[in-house]
């Protein structure tokens, strides 16, 4: 016969006679809950979750060695696209808009119009990966094949404008790989009627749906204070209330003279800052990409997208960091340039990385069969986090 | 307040703990700082009422080459929206700065990626092992004396 053990249980701080002792379980690196490779190691006490440990680095693939092996700094942006593989134009942005400001640039007003029309439409794939996965992981599939259907319409435009659907080497320093074709600008008005709509559909069928609320609301509530102190940003930082978007705090690029919300998490379903928040400014964030597109189109100017492109790129030695919004949060690039051809150091400050290093303060004291919930509302993707 | 009001205060409360400053004609004026030190004075960063710099925006590890590495901390106050960079010069021989993980937690890992890449040994961290490499991968590879091993495991690296 084992010995009965009696001790306080991790949450109710109720004695029970049981046999109470933790135990590991390992979540990962191959789950289908993971997006990508990551393994939980999970201690648990019976259903609780009393801690939780990341493991991760199965997809290092020595991003900021390889940049100092470039002989050009338009080498690195091909790398860039690889980190965020859902939303490759947001990564080339930021790398773009740093090496500019570090050569003191500027580029054509088409050019910033043309590049933050792509970063919306990122934002928009990217969100509708991560609420679409985000409903398969909780067990509603179909609002997932929804997603992929009018991801695909935005991977067109992608394609007929630089040739690629996923990983792009679109916007280079100075410029642009390409002009966006002749009908651009009506195929992407076709696209914002056609979305709005997609997105209502989206909320009645799971945004709104009961058991989705059961599963999401109230559950994985992170704090203010605390996602500032683990540096959170993105939908993280704001499903938890806190108005904070480098688009508006920080603007660059045309960010400045386009007229858009910064959506909140505001508790409506359970607590300020739980799943269901996190998730909700996903959907908001759709709604104004769309707001956003439809300016940025209207103002889009005529001109040549290649015309500042610099021959030679060769930084004055000086360092620079630079922090744009992607969908994922605020992706930093560090960049310190010796003066020559070659990066001296590119540092990549990963949103996904931070974020997921707040995983164990939100997780701590939920249900196991919450974990899911909980990592899929961060909307982590592993090649940026391990880069 | 400008960088210059930072660095002020910051001599004002530490004197020697601050070395020198770079406020002018850079696009991200920066502050040394003795690396043994860094800890209080990141805690007075963050809690003086003045300077409130709650979020660290990135800390990274940096190879000077010639046997010098260094941390190099961007900070920004979301309250008085001010920013300020901090950097910490160590040497390979001596790799130790005191570690900000209690100031703010999202230094944790990024502490633990310098201590992967760079070998720097932050002092007092909770949990400083490797993050990205393997726990028996042997050296640090962002240095840029590394040599990739030929074998790693009896597997043949350089393929």
């Amino acid at each position: 016969m084992e010995e009965v053990l009696t001790r306080p249980s991790a949450v109710s701080g109720i004695s029970r006679a049981l046999r109470t002792e933790e135990m590991v379980i390992n979540m990962g690196p191959q789950h289908p809950s993971t997006h990508g490779v990551l393994r939980l190691e999970v201690v648990a006490d019976g259903e609780i979750v009393v801690d939780v440990v990341p493991h991760m680095g199965y997809l290092h693939r020595c991003f900021e060695k390889h940049c100092e092996h470039m002989t050009n700094y338009q080498q690195v942006i091909p790398y860039a696209d690889r980190m965020d593989y859902v939303a490759a134009m947001s990564n080339e942005f930021g790398f773009v808009v740093a090496m500019e400001r570090l050569l003191k640039i500027t580029v054509p007003e088409r050019v910033e119009y043309i590049r933050v029309i792509m970063a919306e439409f990122s934002r928009i794939v990217s969100h509708l990966i991560a609420i679409g996965t985000y409903g398969m992981d909780i067990g509603a599939f179909t609002p997932f094949l929804y997603c992929m259907r009018d991801r695909e319409r935005v991977l067109d435009i992608f394609e007929q404008t630089c040739g690629a659907r996923l990983l792009y080497n679109y916007m280079w320093v100075g410029g642009l790989s390409h002009d966006v074709p002749p009908n651009f600008a009506e195929k992407v008005k076709d696209f914002c009627t056609y979305f709005r709509p997609k997105i209502k559909e989206l909320n009645d069928l799971l945004s709104y749906n009961k058991i989705f609320i059961e599963r999401t609301a109230n559950v994985g509530v992170l704090p203010a204070p605390v996602a500032v102190n683990y540096a959170c940003s993105g939908p993280v930082l704001r499903g938890s209330g806190v108005k904070w978007d480098l688009r508006k705090n920080d603007p660059y690029s045309m960010y400045d003279r386009l007229d858009f919300e910064i959506p909140v998490g505001k508790g409506l379903r359970g607590t300020v800052g739980d799943c269901w928040d996190r998730y909700m400014v996903r959907i908001h964030e759709m709604e104004q990409s769309v707001n956003i597109i439809e300016q940025a189109v209207a103002k889009l100017p005529a001109g040549d997208v290649q015309s500042a492109i610099p021959k030679r790129i060769r930084p004055d030695a000086g360092e620079i960091y630079v922090r744009t919004e992607t969908p994922k949060g605020e992706l930093g690039y560090y960049i310190i340039s010796d003066g020559s051809a070659t990066p001296f150091r590119i540092k990549v400050k990963s949103p996904c990385f931070v974020n997921l290093s707040a995983l164990p303060a939100i997780s701590r004291g939920a249900m196991i069969a919450d974990m899911v919930a909980i990592l899929g509302s961060i909307d982590i993707v592993l090649g940026e986090v391990d880069r | 307040m400008i960088p210059q009001e930072v660095f002020n205060s910051l001599k004002m409360r530490f004197g020697d703990g601050i070395l020198e400053a770079t406020l002018d004609g850079v696009p991200n004026p920066f502050i040394r700082v003795a690396p043994r030190q860094m800890k209080e004075v990141a805690l007075f960063l963050r809690d003086d009422e003045h300077l409130l710099f709650d979020v660290l925006m990135c800390l990274s590890g940096v190879d000077y080459t010639g046997g010098k590495l260094g941390v190099v901390y961007h900070l920004h106050s979301m309250t008085h929206n001010h920013k300020i960079v901090l950097k910490a010069d160590v040497t390979v021989e001596d790799p130790h700065v005191a570690s900000v993980e209690s100031v703010w937690k999202t230094a944790n890992w990024h502490e633990r990626e310098a201590f992967d890449l760079y070998g720097i040994v932050f002092d007092g961290h909770s949990d400083l092992r490797r993050i990205l490499l393997p726990d028996d991968w042997v050296g640090h590879p962002l240095r840029k004396d590394y040599q990739v091993p030929e074998f790693y495991n009896g597997m043949k690296v350089p393929y």
